[in-house]
């Protein structure tokens, strides 16, 4: 694992994009064809089953670096990462064997029958003839998680140098539903088969915010508009008799929505229908609130009535692949005049549905439908450029989301928990709580949105102003205000507040604000009762 | 008690005298320059004799008196001596008799040497004030040996690459001692100016430090291709560092170990080199001092506690603070 580890370090060393790209192109230059595959699977999230609980691997690395488990439990929080703090506790190897990333994949996957105390000999022996950055890539094959700083886009971008092909093309090959054990590196990357699987995805294509005048864009006659939904993006494939549906995330979903399955009835074969999944009950006239669908979305199998309940449907927007074609060289018009004639005529039980155009003449015009967002469940527009390709992930220009200015609460924060990885032993993640009479009623918690100078001052102070502790979590004492931003607000009989937020974030520290002077509970049942 | 933990530092009643204090107090006995252990407005000072180049250098003109490392000194009821902290140049711990009872409070200390401080040296006591900055078990330090052939190889790769290199590095004692980690055969070495006025007060006690250039306003550092420059901190992503050019950053510290910190801070390397005792370097310290009572202060103290109580200590946690530290301590 030696070449492993020297690119992991390669990555690790460095904070810039070329040095990175280089460091992953000599791998794919140089490794073996299987170390290649099971790199690529790794940095994409296709990692091995894991073989022992951490549970266990604490207690066993405890025990050999002869250490209390007390002690090891008090380390972890500070280091952040479970198979760092392994490879740091354990005393320096007895020895080095030097074998390939695939060997110790291999290894561990023949480990997965034996019984706990020959799994534990075999793991305490492995760690003892590891060096220390070895013994934390064999780690984290243990424990599953791969997030070195290398995005997708970076490691395509290296292949694509080193194999010599388009990276675009390269992206979709990576794409679908493929494990180093069902395919071989010749197979997914050299060969020019994209049609061989056919569960695989197209590269989604993603917008960037609007961030000046929208009227900058040009001229609106040269413009798509469509209402931004609150769903889940997806992909849905019907390709040899069967359908596929894709989140965004590139997890296939099928399983959990199978009333698409329907869509064979009504659509060809050879189509590839980009939407939005919605939860929304025959013949209402708005989706059901995101919370509805995401009960659909944490399990493998969904119940009847969970189907009866929230039943999903495809608002289709773009039309990808049509009689086994791929599309998306053809102008945005052309794809969407296409999926208005294949959709014109399906009956309303289809679960895929066409996302309405909105036409629009003027900027302006657009501007004050935008304010009847809320009103519809969208979170504004999305503008597409009529002559734009269906590009291959975010690339400014041609797709935009134009969102309706978010809601907004001052809130006090009142307690705080230390973040992880990269912000370990900073606090970063807060619960804040709005007045109900004399008391504090918590409603939301928040992680992102301040800079890591204000993550650093805030630490500061949860360390002296810390009341009370509950674990991980420290109670405060009431002081900071923050603005927070979000969404939407939904009814949620789980909260304590009996409000849910959709996307809370810190959009500012209101350090000119004293506590007294930060929203109420009514405030919160008015917006509710407004957007709700 | 032959020393008290109070809120102005650590008092000696015997003598009448404070340790460290962080409040201005009548007679204080500094164990280094660091400022978060030698304040100004004391009344009087005492230390090591190989500390008060640095504290005239920092704190200008103040009543001090200074002693041989070893020597004794009577104050009041209390024999007083210094001894080699191994933390920083100059740095001592001290011991306190008082009545055939000898304390040490050693300040900051390391264990290893790092080729400029004196040798830390183990007092045998009876009660030992121990610091916890890195008393965790995940706290492991690099072989000085790895450690220079670590910087020189990046340094060498800069070089090659037509890059400068920049380290952060503290300008008292972590400064010193990479620039005592380098091999100027690589190429010419830049200090800024407040690490170049330690290197000054530093040679004149003896302290071998390789030829440094100091960038000043009349140097340009292009002119030196290939070299590596030693700044504090607060320089590496400042006015001062463009002026170097194209150049990779790295900052040494004890809190480099660990994957997350090394990251935030977004050097381009970490250097895993710190002034303090790691976690097997604080355990041998404290016990070659043969100490029963031991007292931890300054870090993971409620930890660090709890593991020396199982191992059979007499233990007290004394810092009433958070135990966790970030790296903005000078690790």
């Amino acid at each position: 694992m030696k070449d492993f580890a020297q690119l992991f370090e390669a990555l690790d060393q460095t904070t810039k994009t070329n040095a990175k790209v280089a460091a992953l192109r000599q791998f794919f230059e140089t490794a073996q064809d299987s170390d290649k595959l099971w790199t690529i699977a790794l940095f994409t999230g296709r990692r091995p089953k894991r073989v022992i609980n951490t549970t266990l691997l604490r207690q066993w690395a405890a025990q050999a670096a002869d250490l209390p488990l007390w002690l090891f439990e008090e380390a972890y929080p500070i280091v952040g990462d479970l198979a760092e703090t392994i490879a740091l506790v354990l005393p320096p190897a007895q020895g080095h064997r030097d074998e390939s990333l695939t060997h110790w994949i291999t290894t561990l996957a023949q480990l997965r029958p034996l019984d706990e105390d020959a799994k534990r000999t075999a793991i305490q022996d492995i760690w003892n003839h590891l060096p220390t950055t070895e013994r934390l890539l064999f780690n984290k094959l243990l424990t599953g998680g791969f997030r070195i700083g290398v995005s997708q886009k970076l490691l395509t971008r290296a292949l694509a140098q080193a194999t010599g092909q388009e990276e675009a093309a390269l992206t979709h090959k990576l794409m679908g539903d493929w494990t180093p054990d069902t395919t071989s590196f010749d197979a997914l990357v050299l060969q020019d088969d994209p049609g061989a699987d056919a569960s695989r995805p197209y590269p989604f294509c993603l917008a960037h915010g609007v961030d000046g005048n929208v009227a900058d864009l040009g001229a609106p006659d040269d413009w798509l508009a469509e209402w931004k939904w609150d769903g889940i993006r997806g992909q849905l494939i019907l390709r040899d008799g069967q359908f596929f549906l894709w989140s965004r995330g590139e997890d296939l979903m099928t399983h959990r929505f199978p009333e698409f399955a329907r869509a064979l009835d009504h659509l060809p074969q050879g189509t590839v229908i980009d939407g939005e999944v919605l939860a929304w009950r025959p013949g209402a006239p708005l989706p059901l609130p995101f919370a509805d669908l995401q009960k659909r979305i944490g399990r493998k199998t969904v119940p009847k009535k969970l189907l009866s309940d929230a039943p999903a449907v495809l608002h289709a927007y773009d039309l990808l692949e049509l009689d086994g074609r791929d599309l998306r060289d053809q102008p945005q018009a052309k794809r969407r005049e296409l999926l208005d004639n294949l959709l014109q005529n399906t009956p309303t039980d289809c679960p895929v549905t066409l996302s309405p155009r909105v036409d629009f003449d003027t900027w302006e015009q657009l501007a004050a439908l935008r304010e009847t967002s809320r009103d519809r469940a969208a979170e504004g527009f999305m503008l597409k450029r009529k002559t734009a390709p269906y590009h291959a992930g975010r690339k400014r220009g041609d797709w935009w989301k134009w969102k309706v200015d978010p809601l907004s609460v001052d809130a006090v924060m009142i307690y705080a928990q230390a973040g992880h990885g990269r912000r370990a032993n900073l606090f970063t993640d807060f619960t804040f709580a709005v007045w109900d009479g004399p008391d504090l009623v918590p409603f939301a918690k928040a992680y992102s949105g301040l800079t890591d100078a204000e993550f650093r001052a805030i630490t500061a102070w949860v360390r002296k102003n810390t009341t009370q502790r509950f674990g991980p979590v420290r109670q405060v004492t009431p002081h900071h205000v923050f603005e927070l931003h979000f969404e939407g607000i939904q009814a949620s009989p789980r909260h304590k507040s009996g409000i849910a937020l959709r996307f809370p974030r810190m959009a500012r520290w209101r350090k000119d604000k004293p506590m007294g002077e930060a929203n109420t509970l009514d405030d919160l049942r008015a917006l509710l009762s407004q957007y709700g | 008690m032959v020393l008290d933990f109070t809120d102005r530092g650590i008092y000696c009643p015997a003598g009448d005298f404070y340790i460290d204090p962080t409040r201005p107090v009548d007679r204080a006995l500094i164990t280094h320059a660091h400022a978060d252990h030698a304040r100004p407005g004391m009344g009087h000072y005492l230390s090591a004799d190989a500390t008060r180049p640095m504290l005239d250098h920092r704190l200008g003109k103040i009543s001090s008196e200074t002693v041989p490392y070893g020597a004794s000194l009577q104050i009041g009821g209390a024999k007083v001596s210094f001894h080699p902290a191994g933390h920083v140049p100059g740095s001592a711990q001290i011991r306190i008799e008082v009545a055939g009872e000898v304390w040490v409070a050693a300040g900051d200390y390391k264990t290893v040497a790092d080729g400029v401080s004196e040798a830390f040296e183990p007092v045998p006591c009876h009660a030992f004030i121990t610091e916890s900055t890195f008393g965790l078990p995940v706290f492991k330090w690099t072989p000085d040996a790895d450690l220079r052939a670590q910087i020189n190889a990046w340094w060498a790769a800069n070089a090659a690459a037509g890059r400068a290199s920049l380290i952060g590095a503290y300008s008292l004692g972590k400064a010193q001692r990479v620039l005592a980690a380098l091999d100027p055969s690589i190429g010419p070495i830049l200090t800024h100016s407040a690490v170049e006025g330690t290197n000054r007060v530093l040679r004149a006690q003896g302290v071998a430090l390789p030829p440094t250039i100091e960038v000043t306003q009349d140097t340009d550092p292009k002119d030196t291709p290939g070299a590596l420059a030693v700044a504090p901190p607060s320089a590496l992503d400042s006015a001062w560092a463009k002026r170097l050019g194209p150049h990779a950053t790295a900052f040494a510290s004890g809190w480099m170990a660990l994957r997350g910190i090394r990251r935030r801070r977004s050097v381009d390397r970490g250097f895993v080199m710190s002034d303090h005792a790691d976690w097997d370097g604080l355990n041998a310290a404290i016990r070659a001092t043969g100490a029963e009572k031991i007292f931890v202060t300054h870090g993971y103290t409620a930890v660090f506690t709890k593991w020396l109580r199982e191992q059979g200590f007499d233990a007290r946690d004394i810092d009433r603070q958070d135990s966790a530290t970030d790296e903005s301590d000078d690790g």
